[in-house]
């Protein structure tokens, strides 16, 4: 197994590099958050990375030829592959490093993909990769909730109810998308016992985002972080309140923020003072009003939706993380 | 369960081995990095070698079991980007189902050397050969060649490496075998050594192509209708340099090893004067040859041209050992349904080619040995009857005709 870097922890946002790997030449819309997450995902990693992007807004608003972005060593991949072009990279790096065909030194390996490459059609490959303790990299999935890049069509990763060009509302039926969220960090945690990091991010808790990005690279083996990034266009909101949004998700109980590492669970952040009943839930109402994409949605609808989050907080077995509930002998 | 034997194969001596087991002698001594596996049959005995070669000390390599053959293909395309030697294969619909990696692996321009176990594509299921797998990359910027021997096979795959890493090429090469015929049936195979391989083959690099923090570009950005037509264009001259790579690479190792052809592209089988003359790929080279020496013990004039490369596709070499016969009878074990003649693959490849001659023989269409129904010698006599036939008439009363098949 190769090395790993030496990327301590930031400890305050005046600490975080002022380098910049994702620089000027992107084409993503105003308000993006998924571009910010590229950039703190870069600025976390530092120079010595190869980044591989799969299919996606984050792929095609990002990259067009003679004007890249990227300052690292970058490469596309297809829709559902960022697990097979992380396990790639990284096996051909530690192959030539083992047998002396390339120089040894830790090369971080970070292959990202959208809700719809990793929560839908990659969902395999990342699966597969995450058993391989040999080789040292990361999956990000930045989750913008639809697929973004081909004119917002619902995807896996979708909200209930959410209007997208694949689910508008209609006159016969109002709610299109009848599928609830998938719950994809915590499935890939338990399906992969021997991976030593997975976690939730949002790009609007920068310094928390960052360190994840770094714990995520410094602990070794194949790794995971699932994002949750506001696209106004997807949404539709002002572009303005990306942030606002995504703490909005948090705050409400609908994002969940942690940590699960070698198999630990760490709640961050708002999340963990939820759990503690130290800080009580918005109403998701506040997040969904906020939001074109919900905006056909009735009070019974909302009520549905809210009752789905209070059941994930008071009846999951790990209230947040786990839908598992243990039948009693009796 | 059992694996697969190895008696760890002598260097530079003759062992008694299979096609997919000459391949994997060929991994070893071409030193490749990274190499992935997915079960399906039939090619997958070569990586059943690969991992006993792995699992004994012979061989050092990552040795990675996907989850898919999509990731399969995927692995090692990326791992080719960053520099290293890579290895994968398939058969059949498992060949399909990694056909978008297959396919960006050539826009990407990497040197990934694949086998395909030639199988029938399911539905219905079907284990046998037939060649309408591999020939789907035909278009794509893939290398493309049909083994007919063990040993060729063990040969062609050390070129593949050299000829695909070759800088003025860089382009994937798939190594085709006959399922079953090819892949599980023995041969002395004369296995040569270390010394030779390396002074043959060295090492693949990069260049300034190569994803490292230290050479920090970046690949496959959006194009559009802005730059796709020039990358395009590219990827067509590069593969038009593939024709003098290949005849260069086939001079050294002809030097090298001893062995070959005259042509790196075609083998001619008693063509000299020959009025008609077949033309197939792959293992029906064997009966068909049968076929044509006894046909010559009886006085007949009769020929057979076995096509190695289908891509780059040798139209030179054909017209050569084709232009002076009267008629040339194409065994096509693949079907292009729909196609003009609804014929073959290979039919329609060569009725172009020699369609600029001024002097045209007649071309005929067989389809035979789908699935892996054996082609055997009176096939080729019925064959050789029918371009007879078209001969003496003067006319081609059928363009394509199913050979062995129940009506």
């Amino acid at each position: 197994m190769t090395t790993v870097q030496d990327l301590p922890a930031v400890s305050g946002v005046k600490n975080i590099p002022i380098s910049e790997g994702f620089t000027s030449g992107h084409r993503t819309c105003q308000g993006c958050e998924s571009a910010l997450v590229m950039r703190l995902m870069i600025k976390a990693a530092g120079p010595r990375t190869i980044v591989v992007g799969s299919t996606g807004c984050m792929y095609v608003a990002n990259t067009t030829y003679y004007s890249t972005p990227w300052v690292v060593p970058w490469m596309h991949t297809q829709l559902g592959s960022s697990g097979s072009a992380a396990m790639g990279t990284a096996a051909g790096l530690a192959s030539m490093m083992r047998k002396g065909k390339m120089k040894q030194e830790p090369i971080n390996v970070i292959a990202f993909c959208g809700d719809g490459g990793g929560a839908d059609m990659g969902l395999a490959a990342i699966s597969a990769t995450l058993q391989h303790d040999e080789y040292n990299l990361l999956i990000l999935m930045y989750d913008n909730e639809s697929y973004a890049n081909t004119d917002i069509q619902v995807s896996g990763s979708s909200p209930w109810g959410a209007n997208s060009t694949f689910s508008p509302p209609g006159k016969l039926h109002r709610i299109m998308n009848k599928r609830w969220k998938k719950n994809t960090a915590p499935m890939l945690a338990t399906g992969h016992p021997d991976c030593r990091y997975v976690a939730t991010a949002c790009g609007s808790y920068g310094l928390d985002f960052t360190n994840k990005i770094r714990r995520a690279l410094t602990i070794g083996g194949p790794t995971f972080i699932h994002s949750i990034d506001p696209c106004p266009k997807g949404w539709d909101y002002d572009p303005k309140y990306s942030h606002e949004l995504g703490m909005l998700m948090v705050e409400t109980g609908l994002w969940v923020q942690y940590e699960i590492i070698d198999n630990e669970l760490v709640l961050n952040g708002p999340s963990r003072a939820i759990a503690r009943g130290i800080r009580k839930r918005k109403p998701v109402a506040e997040y969904l009003d906020r939001q074109g994409r919900f905006a056909h949605m009735t009070a019974e609808d909302k009520k549905f939706f809210q009752e789905k989050v209070d059941k994930t907080w008071e009846e999951w077995w790990l209230p947040g993380v786990i839908p598992i509930t243990q039948k009693s002998d009796e | 369960m059992t694996s697969v034997q190895t008696q760890p194969a002598q260097q530079g001596s003759e062992e008694l081995i299979s096609g997919s087991e000459a391949i994997a002698i060929a991994c070893s001594l071409a030193d490749v990095d990274v190499i992935t596996a997915y079960p399906i049959r039939p090619y997958d005995t070569v990586m059943q070698y690969v991992s006993k070669l792995k699992a004994d000390g012979v061989f050092d390599c990552d040795f990675i079991v996907a989850e898919s053959e999509h990731s399969q293909f995927e692995i090692v395309k990326h791992a080719s980007a960053v520099g290293a030697r890579t290895f994968c294969g398939s058969s059949g619909v498992g060949w399909f189902y990694a056909f978008e990696a297959i396919t960006v692996t050539a826009g990407l321009r990497l040197p990934v050397v694949a086998m395909v176990g030639n199988r029938a594509l399911d539905d219905p299921g079907a284990f046998g050969v037939e060649h309408n797998d591999a020939l789907a990359v035909r278009d794509l910027g893939w290398m493309l060649y049909w083994v007919a021997t063990a040993q060729e096979a063990l040969d062609i795959a050390l070129m593949a490496w050299r000829i695909a890493e070759d800088p003025r090429v860089f382009l994937p090469f798939a190594v085709s075998c006959d399922g079953s015929f090819l892949t599980h049936s023995q041969a002395i195979v004369n296995v040569p050594t270390q010394e030779q391989v390396n002074r043959f083959l060295p090492g693949y690099d990069r260049g300034k192509l190569q994803l490292h923090p230290d050479n920090p570009i970046t690949i496959a950005p959006q194009v559009n209708e802005d730059w796709l037509m020039e990358i395009r264009r590219q990827t067509d001259e590069a593969m038009q340099r593939t024709v003098g790579v290949i005849k260069e690479v086939y001079a050294d190792f002809k030097a090298e090893f001893g062995r070959g052809d005259p042509s790196p592209f075609i083998e001619e089988f008693m063509t000299e004067d020959a009025e008609i003359i077949l033309v197939g790929m792959g293992t029906l080279t064997l009966p068909t040859k049968v076929a044509i020496r006894r046909m010559r013990e009886q006085g007949k004039k009769v020929g057979f041209v076995r096509v190695k490369y289908f891509r780059p596709f040798p139209a030179d070499e054909l017209r050569e050992a084709l232009g002076d016969c009267k008629a040339v009878c194409v065994i096509d074990r693949d079907y292009s349904y729909g196609s003009p003649a609804f014929g073959g693959v290979l039919f329609h490849e060569i009725r172009s080619t020699l369609y600029p001659l001024d002097k045209r023989p007649h071309v005929l269409n067989f389809i035979a040995g789908l699935g892996g129904r054996e082609v055997r010698v009176r096939d080729i006599n019925q064959i050789v009857d029918s371009g007879q036939t078209a001969i003496d008439t003067g006319k081609i009363e059928q363009e394509t005709t199913w050979i062995a098949v129940r009506e």
